[in-house]
């Protein structure tokens, strides 16, 4: 294509000629250059951006790409055990159909008028994710559970006029490296330690890092290795003892079965909701919600949008719009709490499809399901010769530690001969975790089927014969 | 003859149609609130059942949980059937405007262009949804090569030299440069004593909020009578305690400043960072490049230079670049690629760690990789020029417009945007930005205001993009001037907007006062609500 010939995309309309021409005329200009009057010489691009030639044709760049993603191999061409922070759930076709409508798709902005679905919709989400969880406060959602942890940590300071946060051990490593850059400076994150055995949070040493600077204590159910925290009650009260508050990170997809962290003393909950009816995405479906109680002192801390309900000037009409607008940085700039703009807002709109289609018997059904479907796992994996499953003797949720350290094998080469056998292995923990050096997280859900486990403990034991 | 042959055997241009401004209604189900549709015992979905071998060696599962951690009622969810829940949404979205519907111009700051449905279609592939992060190596080759060349294609747009996908929004972006920023100085022992940074005021909010979650005092400057940064308060805020500049350019305005080599300069001479927002770069693609500024960082948002969709407010990408000097300090992991393989790199020596979980939002990085292939650098460019054709003809046709200006760099052009002014209308007819922007929907079309705080007074601002026709755009205009003209002929009319949306004008009583705002449906319930004895909920 030379440059002659004019450069006609179907991405943009007014490249052709004569609306061109007309346009500039309308301006009162010659060219489109001189539209660019005030960027001096000085700064501007002499060369030519080195870029592959266009692929104009839709067809041809289909083909291109297409060509490069198929080295890929997906959960959907192997069988994955994998989660640690992004979990394998079945997504239901109607979330997909519904996220990928264009009005919802396209739109970002609008006014509460024309874009009243989107209000109306963030809204449920936000009231079904309150029947989960049992708060009266959900924000939209953020980025991620590592974003609404640090935040929640970040409101924790603010509400205590405080400036530190003790945090379980067991913490993932994004999750802990995430909220070190964001507290950094400005909280300090001090760990507490874990029992060796069960894995729980060592209460002693908690009860000993509690001091007057403490805003909150954070731990997560299930925790990032799968065991779920029993002593939530505890860890509650020695928090509100002391003036903090109780922060807990939490899968929604368990809150079938296992009870809310409202339940056991939380004053601020978060965690992520990619499980519900949102594709792994290659790490790309994560959403952060926040939940609290219907206190001013905690909804005046949120930066997230809040999106309320609200009469009309008709008579039993719903509007929605932006609860205490001037808390955020939209309204006041640094002096807002933190910042808002542009998070994950498709995603929650999707969660609350989702917790619409599930219900409250879905919610048990799944929870149920995903406990029968891990404690067969961990049974027939643990049965394994040389292999040690759970690794933290406590309850387990999805996700547990498999030990391999008597195998005479590590995770790595374990896992490459499972890939031989087109099977995604656990997460290896080596590195993130010092006592956990020869150790996998493996996740199992409602995907896997009574012959996936069994297939997988079949290679296992082939693999480590 | 018609006159239109003549023109046509004269060679000049056929006349163009007359606008049609149409009769426009937006869909109004007056639809329930979801728990408003729920009926005892209606599933929406089933799981699979667990295999009775399952059952029968493991049990109910719940046993082996603790009682006091099992929940002891189930969540008060909606029960409904499936066709019902897809009805619901539908409508919801039908209540929506999204862009594809839309001519979207009215959202200025925030680039709504078209987004290719193709990029979706791929984006919606399997080899994508069904991708785990912490998947070998070996079987993501392809999401780490899209990951690679994305990088390398933005080296060549910003002329930086490496780029990391691991912010999810142009905010999250800005806080990963002024991580950056704090433990560059932290890194030579500086970070006590550089504790400012400096901003504008027509930058975006989060230039200044997310340097304070950083802990930074934050230094606003305001701009002078050409609309552009006061370069003289700038100079005088500048000491040794400057850590940085978070700037945009073209701001909010539209205005390109010539001078941003001059700041970027001071800063540097200061011996701060100088990071550059470039959310508003639609307009300098190929054009000008944060290298040629001197600046030691930017962004671009995915979501809206190229070509993504905005999905109601994410997910999205803040694709951050930086220059050599700052590699290091890039969050991890960066994609390598050592001629035959792509690897994942975790050791950077200064990393501010981890922004967001795993890599960022693929699927967004992979639908600006085929926006970028799909037009190249000859369409890159032509993307910015027609963008700023259509602005500068919209800017050209809204002067004319009666009650309407705008202000700043007046006879001078702008790049993609105009921050304009109802200053005038409302003084004359007591119509606010507000109420414009509400009769606006009445025509189905969105008409934003600006950022706070409002420097121009009744500010909108429009921002065309190269994605709209000229017809298009003059169905746009057409509807503004209408507005403004029922303003000056019956203001009353304006004011009681929208009569055709969705709903109408909103009661924003409940939502700055704690007794009332309802942010759940169960708050709502509880505030609202009388109990009604008989047991049963009243519908509103």
């Amino acid at each position: 294509m030379s440059d002659e010939q004019p450069f006609i995309h179907p991405y943009i309309p007014n490249s052709v000629p004569e609306v061109k021409e007309r346009m500039l005329q309308e301006i009162g200009v010659r060219s489109i250059d001189e539209l660019y009057a005030d960027i001096p010489e000085r700064l501007r691009f002499a060369g030519r951006m080195n870029l592959p030639e266009p692929l104009v044709s839709e067809a041809a760049l289909k083909r291109h790409v297409e060509k490069i993603l198929s080295r890929n191999r997906s959960c959907a061409e192997s069988l994955s055990f994998l989660g640690g922070g992004c979990w394998p759930h079945y997504v239901p076709a109607v979330c997909d159909e519904i996220n990928r409508r264009s009005e919802f798709l396209t739109a970002y902005a609008g006014e509460p008028y024309e874009d009243h679905g989107r209000f109306q919709s963030l809204f449920e989400y936000e009231s079904m994710m309150a029947e989960l969880l049992d708060m009266d406060v959900v924000n939209v959602p953020t980025f991620d559970w590592c974003q609404a942890a640090s935040t929640s940590i970040r409101m924790a300071g603010r509400i205590t006029k405080r400036y530190e946060a003790l945090v379980c051990d067991t913490i993932g490593p994004d999750r802990l490296q995430v909220m070190q850059n964001y507290c950094r400076g400005m909280m300090s994150i001090v760990p507490v330690r874990h029992d060796a055995v069960t894995g729980l949070m060592d209460l002693n040493d908690l009860a000993a890092r509690f001091t007057e600077s403490t805003a909150a204590v954070y731990f997560e159910n299930p925790s990032y290795l799968g065991f779920l925290e029993t002593q939530g009650h505890q860890i509650a009260a020695i928090a509100h003892a002391r003036g903090g508050l109780s922060v807990v990170g939490v899968d929604p997809i368990s809150l079938g079965v296992i009870a809310p962290p409202s339940h056991y003393g939380a004053d601020i909950i978060c965690g992520d909701v990619q499980p519900l009816g949102v594709h792994m995405n290659f790490g790309g479906g994560q959403g952060g919600f926040i939940a609290t109680r219907d206190e001013e002192k905690f909804v005046m801390e949120y930066p997230s949008r809040l999106f309320g309900i609200a009469k009309t000037a008709v008579e039993g009409e719903w509007g929605f719009g932006d609860v205490a607008y001037d808390r955020t940085s939209f309204g006041v700039r640094e002096k807002g709490k933190e910042f808002v703009g542009t998070a994950a807002a498709l995603w929650g709109i999707t969660a609350g499809v989702y917790l619409a289609l599930m219900g409250p018997q879905g919610m048990e059904d799944i929870g149920r399901h995903i406990l029968q479907k891990s404690q067969y796992a961990m049974k027939k994996i643990g049965g394994i010769a040389g292999v040690r499953t759970p690794r933290f003797q406590s309850a387990h949720f999805k996700e547990f530690v498999v030990d391999f350290t008597s195998t005479g094998k590590t995770v790595a080469e374990i896992n490459e001969a499972l890939l031989d056998r087109g099977i995604f292995g656990g997460k290896d923990l080596n590195g993130d975790f010092p006592e956990l050096a020869n150790h996998a997280l493996y996740c199992v859900t409602e995907v896997h089927t009574k012959e996936d486990i069994d297939t997988l403990v079949g290679a296992l034991e082939e693999v480590l014969r | 003859m018609t006159s239109e042959k003549k023109r046509k055997i004269q060679g000049e241009p056929p006349a163009e149609k007359p606008v049609r401004l149409r009769a426009f209604h937006q869909a109004k189900w007056d639809e329930e609130i979801i728990f408003e549709l729920s009926t005892k015992g209606e599933r929406g979905i089933l799981m699979p059942a667990v295999e009775p071998a399952i059952e029968e060696e493991i049990g109910d599962g719940i046993s082996a949980i603790p009682e006091n951690l099992r929940r002891k009622a189930q969540p008060a969810l909606p029960e409904i059937s499936q066709m019902r829940v897809l009805k619901h949404y539908l409508r919801l979205s039908q209540q929506n405007l999204g862009a594809d519907l839309n001519v979207d111009i009215g959202q200025g700051t925030c680039t709504i262009k078209y987004n290719p449905k193709i990029n979706d279609v791929l984006a919606a592939s399997p080899k994508v949804a069904e991708l785990h992060p912490l998947q070998s190596e070996s079987t993501i080759q392809g999401a780490l090569e899209i990951l690679y060349k994305t990088d390398l294609f933005l080296r060549e747009i910003s002329g930086l030299d490496r780029f990391s996908f691991q912010p999810a929004s142009g905010s999250a972006a800005i806080l990963a440069m002024a991580s950056i920023i704090q433990a560059f100085h932290e890194s030579r022992s500086e970070g006590k004593v550089r504790d400012e940074v400096i901003t504008t005021i027509f930058s975006h909010p989060s230039d200044a909020a997310a340097a304070a979650v950083k802990g930074y005092k934050v230094i606003t400057i305001h701009q002078t009578e050409d609309g552009l940064p006061d370069i003289e308060a700038l100079r005088r805020s500048i000491s040794k305690r400057t850590a940085g500049l978070l700037i945009t350019n073209p701001e909010d305005t539209g205005i390109f400043n010539p001078k941003i080599d001059e700041i970027t300069r001071l800063v540097r001479d200061a011996g701060g960072l100088c990071g550059y927002d470039q959310a508003n770069a639609n307009g300098i693609l190929g054009m000008t490049r944060a290298r040629e500024a001197g600046f030691d960082m930017c962004f671009f948002n995915l979501h809206k230079t190229f070509g993504t969709p905005h999905g109601c407010g994410g997910p999205a990408c803040g694709a951050l670049g930086v220059g050599a000097n700052l590699v290091d300090y890039l969050p991890v992991p960066l994609v390598d690629f050592d001629g035959e393989k792509y690897h994942l790199r975790f050791d950077l020596r200064h990393t501010i760690g981890k922004i967001r979980s795993f890599y960022g939002v693929f699927p967004v990085v992979l639908k600006a990789f085929a926006w970028i292939s799909s037009l190249g650098e000859r369409g890159l460019r032509e993307a910015a020029n027609i963008a700023v054709l259509n602005n500068n003809y919209i800017l050209e046709k809204v002067k004319r417009i009666r009650g309407a200006s705008a202000p700043f760099a007046r006879g001078r052009h702008r790049i993609e945007q105009v921050r304009y002014s109802w200053e005038e209308l409302t003084r004359d007819t007591g119509v606010t930005t507000e109420d414009i922007t509400l009769r606006m929907a009445d025509f189905g079309f969105h008409l934003w205001s600006s950022h706070h705080p409002f420097i121009v007074p009744e500010p909108f601002t429009i921002e065309p993009t190269e994605s709209y026709s000229k017809a298009e755009l003059d169905e746009y205009l057409a509807a503004l001037e209408k507005v403004a003209g029922e303003a000056y002929a019956d203001p009353s009319l304006v004011k009681g907007a929208p009569y055709r949306s969705v709903v109408h004008r909103i009661d924003h009583s409940w939502f700055d006062d704690p007794a009332q705002w309802a942010i759940t449906w169960r708050a709502y319930q509880k505030k609202h609500v009388q109990p009604n004895p008989a047991g049963s909920q009243p519908r509103r």
